[in-house]
């Protein structure tokens, strides 16, 4: 939702990025404010995962150029860790499995670490079990989870649950959530999108980078942004995805061309 | 692998410092002489003279072993002194114990005095080959238990000994175990008689500190019919960058019913981050479940030396016996370990477990190699195996050899294994959840070594969590 009081939490102007000494993003700017939802989309290999991954700091991703400020603080100078406690979230395209670490006592590492960070109390296992189940009814997950390693095992639908639920714990200032639709049947995404829909307020933002409009039917965007060989070419509001939906990409990125000769 | 993962794994060893004792150091070299004189030092009866000496002379024909999955330079024997002890002095109280000695113990945290009251363990410290102080004893004493240092027990119970002494792991047994039976110098005794359950964990802390001395400790623990005890072997050592030899010798004796469970901690000094110095570490740890239904499990958690050579096995002979062996093993920069065990089964329907961890980190090589033999006498015997290895970075390696001897039909052997390892993404995917790497490493870690940990006396299994902890913690970022 868009609002006229809103703060900007996030502003990136002109990052470029490389992928072992390939440069992928070539000029990104963007610009999220409290409240908004946002739909980063565009085809594969546009640059939209190494855009998310960029933003949270992951060690195979090396920012060549460009800004990015973080609820007025410099990203790219803080540590991965850093940017998480102050509030960035990802929610990966493909989670990580760590066979022998139990869901509960990572969700619990992860909560208690950041409670730490705000000052707050830290809870207890038998806490944490009470206010994790709370949030695993909103996903409709089974607690058995709880007790299974950290995605190992997990189907496809499960690991992105898994993921929602960590969105939910952590209650992140903005939350970019990586392709969370893949690889999810309908129902599984009515309920991930509710999920999301729920953990939206005003004080916060959601970035979803996806590459269909499906998700879209279910989380509805405030601006759609169309990314192309690692730019953003076209904003725009709602019904650009619906358009893209039925038009395909390819257009957007020859108008884009079109323009740029026009200017050039 | 990135600059976060190595400095995190390098991590220099904290109980490095020497302690200042005069010592009373014999000659170098290893002869027939030196013998005599170890054993006139600790005024042996003649029996054990020669049963130093018949294991002095087969040594001499024995080749040291190449099988082992470890580099390392020539041992030059003669180079070694063969006893180091600390000046004699007899001690009626804890107050006369070398203070020096016991700020040593306080740095590594030895329970020895009050605290070991209230944490209800009893202490048999071996300093420099002699035992210096030994608590609890005549509490044990009043439940008919022996335990007291290896001198002692020569001196005060040497039939018990001499019938024991060398039952599991004879003289000629391999080139190092008849090192050790020449000129082990002490050790620990332990002995529960017939029915006792011993009222708590028996504890000894051993420590290498005189320079370029050769340690050969010798420990013997005898159950008796439905006996049982717990013992806990925790280790550590000063910083040195000569080579240490460290060749035990440790025989397990359980009869008829009877179970003993053995855990070490192990952290002694592992040599530098370019793999200079540290403690070579060649031991034979054997037991025998001579009654029916008795037990032997050893838990072990290895995390120092630069090479480990360590094969704790069981010799399931009674029938219905059980053996067990549950294993962390940690290496790190230039760490060898090829360590594992042996599960001899002979008796009917005698049954084992395996469960092997190995963390390799640095430029460490780490081997499992372990033995499964059913003799043909052992109808329904059972084993099960599990060997994983876990790998932190690029530029180490791990290995596993199970050897598998089944001479018996109705035997049912079982054997797993898997390979993991930590890798950027998994490191990625704690931080990104506001999780520095030190703590994700040492989550993963404890994951992965929970079936082990879970065989840990509780003390025992804090202690063990921490160590791996230091062992790989250091300054992130």
């Amino acid at each position: 939702m868009i609002y006229q009081d809103s703060k900007t939490l996030l502003t990136v102007r002109g990052l470029r990025a490389a992928v072992s000494g390939i440069e992928i993003l070539k000029g990104v700017d963007l610009t999220v404010k409290s409240g908004e939802v946002h739909a980063l989309m565009g085809p594969n290999g546009s640059g939209k995962s190494t855009f998310a991954k960029a933003l949270a700091g992951h060690p195979s991703y090396t920012v060549t150029g460009g800004s990015a400020t973080f609820e007025g603080a410099d990203l790219f100078a803080l540590a991965p860790e850093v940017r998480a406690r102050a509030g960035l979230f990802l929610g990966f395209q493909y989670p990580i499995e760590v066979p022998g670490v139990a869901n509960s006592q990572f969700l619990r590492l992860a909560y208690n670490t950041l409670q730490a960070q705000r000052g707050k109390d830290e809870l207890d296992p038998l806490e944490f079990d009470d206010f994790v189940r709370e949030k695993m009814k909103l996903l409709d997950m089974n607690p058995d989870f709880l007790e299974r390693s950290v995605n190992e095992g997990f189907s496809g639908g499960e690991k992105k649950r898994n993921e929602i639920l960590q969105m939910a714990l952590l209650e992140p200032r903005l939350a970019i959530l990586d392709e969370t639709d893949s690889g999810l049947d309908i129902d599984a995404l009515k309920v991930v999108a509710s999920g999301v829909n729920g953990l939206a307020r005003k004080d916060n933002a959601i970035v979803l980078v996806t590459h269909y409009q499906r998700l879209l039917n279910y989380i509805v965007p405030d601006y759609v942004h169309v990314m192309d060989a690692g730019r953003i070419i076209k904003t725009g509001g709602k019904e650009l995805a619906i358009e893209l939906e039925s038009r395909g990409y390819d257009w957007v990125g020859a108008e884009y061309r079109a323009g740029a000769r026009a200017t050039a | 692998m990135s600059t976060a993962l190595q400095n995190l794994v390098n991590q220099p060893y904290r109980h490095g410092f020497v302690t200042d004792i005069e010592s009373d150091v014999a000659p170098r070299g290893l002869n027939e002489d030196t013998i005599r004189l170890i054993s006139a030092k600790k005024g042996e009866p003649e029996w054990l003279l020669e049963f130093r000496l018949h294991a002095y002379r087969q040594w001499l024909t024995m080749q040291e072993p190449t099988w082992p999955n470890v580099k390392y330079p020539k041992i030059d024997f003669q180079a070694i002194s063969y006893y180091a002890a600390p000046k004699p002095k007899k001690l009626s109280s804890m107050d006369e114990v070398d203070p020096e000695l016991l700020r040593t113990f306080e740095k590594l945290g030895v329970p020895m005095n009050e605290r070991a009251a209230l944490a209800g363990v009893a202490v048999d410290v071996i300093f420099d080959s002699v035992s210096v102080a030994t608590t609890y004893k005549q509490k044990l004493a009043e439940v008919g238990i022996i335990f007291c240092s290896m001198s002692e027990a020569v001196r005060d119970h040497p039939e018990l000994v001499r019938q024991y002494l060398g039952s599991v792991v004879p003289q000629g047994d391999n080139f190092y175990a008849a090192l050790n039976s020449a000129v082990f110098t002490d050790g620990s005794f332990c002995f529960i008689p017939k029915g006792v359950k011993c009222p708590m964990d028996l504890s000894t802390y051993f420590r290498i500190n005189t320079q370029e001395t050769g340690q050969f400790e010798r420990t013997l623990i005898v159950a008796e019919e439905g006996a049982s005890v717990s013992y806990l072997e925790g280790c550590t050592a000063p910083k040195f960058d000569t080579n240490q030899l460290h060749a035990a010798v440790v025989e397990l004796v359980a009869l008829d019913n009877a179970d003993i469970k053995y855990s070490t901690v192990q952290n002694w000094y592992a040599g530098d981050e370019k793999g200079v110095g540290g403690i070579y570490n060649f031991v034979t740890k054997r037991g025998l479940c001579k009654g029916v239904s008795s037990r032997i499990s050893w838990t072990q958690v290895e995390t120092g030396s630069a090479i480990t050579w360590k094969y704790p096995s069981c010799v399931l002979r009674g029938e219905n016996s059980v053996g067990e062996f549950y294993s962390v093993a940690l290496t790190n920069h230039h760490q060898q370990a090829d360590t594992g065990t042996k599960m001899v089964h002979l008796g009917r329907n005698t049954r084992s477990t395996i469960v092997s961890k190995g963390i390799s980190a640095g430029q460490s090589n780490n081997s499992y190699r372990g033995l499964v033999r059913i003799a043909p006498t052992a109808a329904g015997a059972r084993n099960y195996s599990q060997c994983d290895s876990l790998l932190i970075g690029e530029r180490c390696g791990a290995n596993t050899f199970p050897y598998i001897q089944v001479n018996n039909n109705s035997a049912k052997v079982e054997h797993e294994a898997t390979t993991s390892k930590i890798g950027e993404d998994q490191l990625f995917y704690f931080a990104q959840r506001g999780v520095g790497a030190e703590e994700a490493v040492s989550m993963i870690i404890n994951g992965f070594c929970k079936d082990v940990f879970q065989q840990l006396p509780m003390e025992f299994a804090v202690e063990a969590t921490k160590l791996l902890g230091l062992k790989l913690e250091g300054s992130v970022g």
